[in-house]
């Protein structure tokens, strides 16, 4: 579905992406875990294409797609993306942030978007919210309407940017459980976090990062049990 | 004795009010043009092009390092070998480009402070680079301008009384001709002030009001 050839990116002199070479299949559930400035939102955020790679090749169902690729904005909606910070939109309801794309990329007429909005408000369990603004709603709530917003556009593949991390404790289950149902209805999903608990349990390969490399990877059982790099355990042992 | 001073009055009025509402004209038509163009050259300001924002620097850089006074004069004066533009004209002319480089750098500084999140989840979800300036970020940025285009909008209405040089009957030439006319130069130009006043008052106490009604709405939004 996505494969990531001899990825590199420089910002200045600094090296922040090592030779990343990845394979994503469909319905597989990648799971990215790694120290602060290891690499891993940048990845994610390359194969969105909201930063540039310098050198290497990323190819979105065997096309390969780069910055110059026309139609750019229209291929990345094949991609979603859900971020640290939410990013709703503050000016729209709840409703209005899941339907922008709909009505405006996609040119849903209003009354149909609407419904594919109450849809995938119902998925994430935020139906009632509906009309009221991002402001009057708590961290995880406004997560899982970022991920509706992402959901609405259909996407092939969903990215997660340690969409937990903002949030407070009692908030984070709510989110996870959202993503779990969407990993068992067959999303592809590309997660990076610090959530274990959750990479042991939903996770199909976890991969290891860091200084911009893939140092590991393997199955959840694999890299928490048995991991075989050095760097792995250490970090590891750091964490859990 | 009484009589004659409600003549005055009366003689006063009618010069005063149309030469308030000249300077109403004056200020709004600046503000108008000026609004335009400030949005215009703040997103040519913006655009990484220097083909794009040079032309928008440089405009900003001559306008706001020249005195109002001058770029006036040259708009009138100035320009009759291939530009011939009667005084209204001109007044409007030079306000609204005068003001428009002031508005741009508002627009801009306002552009540049919606958080970097709201473009990029704009463009996550396949919007093109322009509707995610159109809905998501200039709606935004309106919102955090409104504080500094109303202390704009202050200057521009005061401002309007240069138009006096190139012979617009707005309140501030006429007030001058009925003064010297009469011999009461400190009482013409005493309502002169008040009128000035009673107009500022009144657009700040309209613009605070904006101002709340957003921020009610922003408690809602952000």
């Amino acid at each position: 579905m996505i494969k990531i050839e001899h990825l590199n990116k420089w910002y200045g002199k600094h090296k922040v992406l090592k030779d990343i070479n990845l394979n994503i299949e469909p319905s597989e559930v990648l799971v990215v875990i790694g120290a602060s400035g290891s690499g891993k939102s940048t990845l994610l955020r390359c194969i969105n294409f909201l930063e540039k790679a310098q050198k290497g090749k990323i190819y979105i169902d065997n096309d390969v797609v780069t910055h110059k690729t026309k139609h750019l904005h229209l291929i990345r909606q094949e991609v979603g993306m859900v971020f640290q910070h939410f990013n709703l939109f503050p000016h729209k309801t709840v409703m209005g942030n899941v339907i922008e794309g709909l009505t405006q990329v996609k040119r849903i007429p209003y009354a149909e978007a609407l419904q594919m909005g109450e849809k995938m408000l119902d998925k994430v369990g935020m139906l009632e919210k509906a009309d009221t603004y991002p402001s009057m709603i708590s961290g995880g709530q406004k997560q899982r309407v970022a991920i509706a917003r992402a959901l609405a556009m259909n996407p092939k593949i969903m990215l997660f940017d340690e969409p937990t991390s903002a949030l407070d404790p009692e908030l984070v289950v709510d989110v996870l459980e959202v993503m779990k149902k969407l990993a068992n209805d067959g999303m592809t999903m590309m997660v990076v976090t610090h959530e274990m608990g959750f990479a042991r349990e939903v996770a199909d390969r976890v991969i290891y990062m860091d200084e911009g490399a893939i140092i590991e990877q393997g199955t959840p059982e694999q890299i928490f049990d048995h991991p075989q790099e050095e760097r792995t355990q250490e970090f590891l042992s750091r964490i859990l | 004795m009484k009589g004659s001073m409600h003549l005055e009055f009366a003689k006063y009025i009618n010069v005063f009010l149309p030469a308030a509402l000249m300077t109403l004209e004056v200020t709004a038509a600046g503000i108008g043009v000026g609004l335009i163009l400030g949005l215009i050259f703040a997103l040519m300001r913006l655009a990484k092009n220097p083909i794009i924002n040079l032309p928008a620097k440089a405009y900003i850089w001559i306008i706001r390092g020249t005195p109002l006074l001058l770029q006036l004069l040259m708009l009138y004066f100035g320009m009759t070998n291939f530009l011939l533009l009667p005084p209204l004209p001109a007044a409007f002319l030079a306000l609204g480009i005068h003001n428009g480089a002031y508005i741009a750098e508002i627009f801009r500084g306002a552009i540049q402070s919606v958080d970097r999140g709201q473009r990029e989840a704009g463009i996550s979800i396949g919007m093109t680079k322009w509707q995610v300036m159109r809905r998501i970020i200039l709606p935004q940025a309106f919102k955090i301008a409104v504080p500094s285009l109303s202390n704009q909008f202050i200057i521009a209405l005061k401002d309007s009384s240069l138009a006096s040089s190139i012979a617009v009957p707005e309140l501030l030439l006429k007030a001058k001709q009925l003064g010297s006319a009469n011999f009461m130069m400190m009482e013409a130009l005493g309502v002169a002030a008040i009128f000035y006043l009673l107009m500022t008052s009144v657009l700040t106490v309209g613009t605070n009001l904006i101002e709340r009604r957003l921020n009610v709405s922003s408690r809602r939004t952000v």
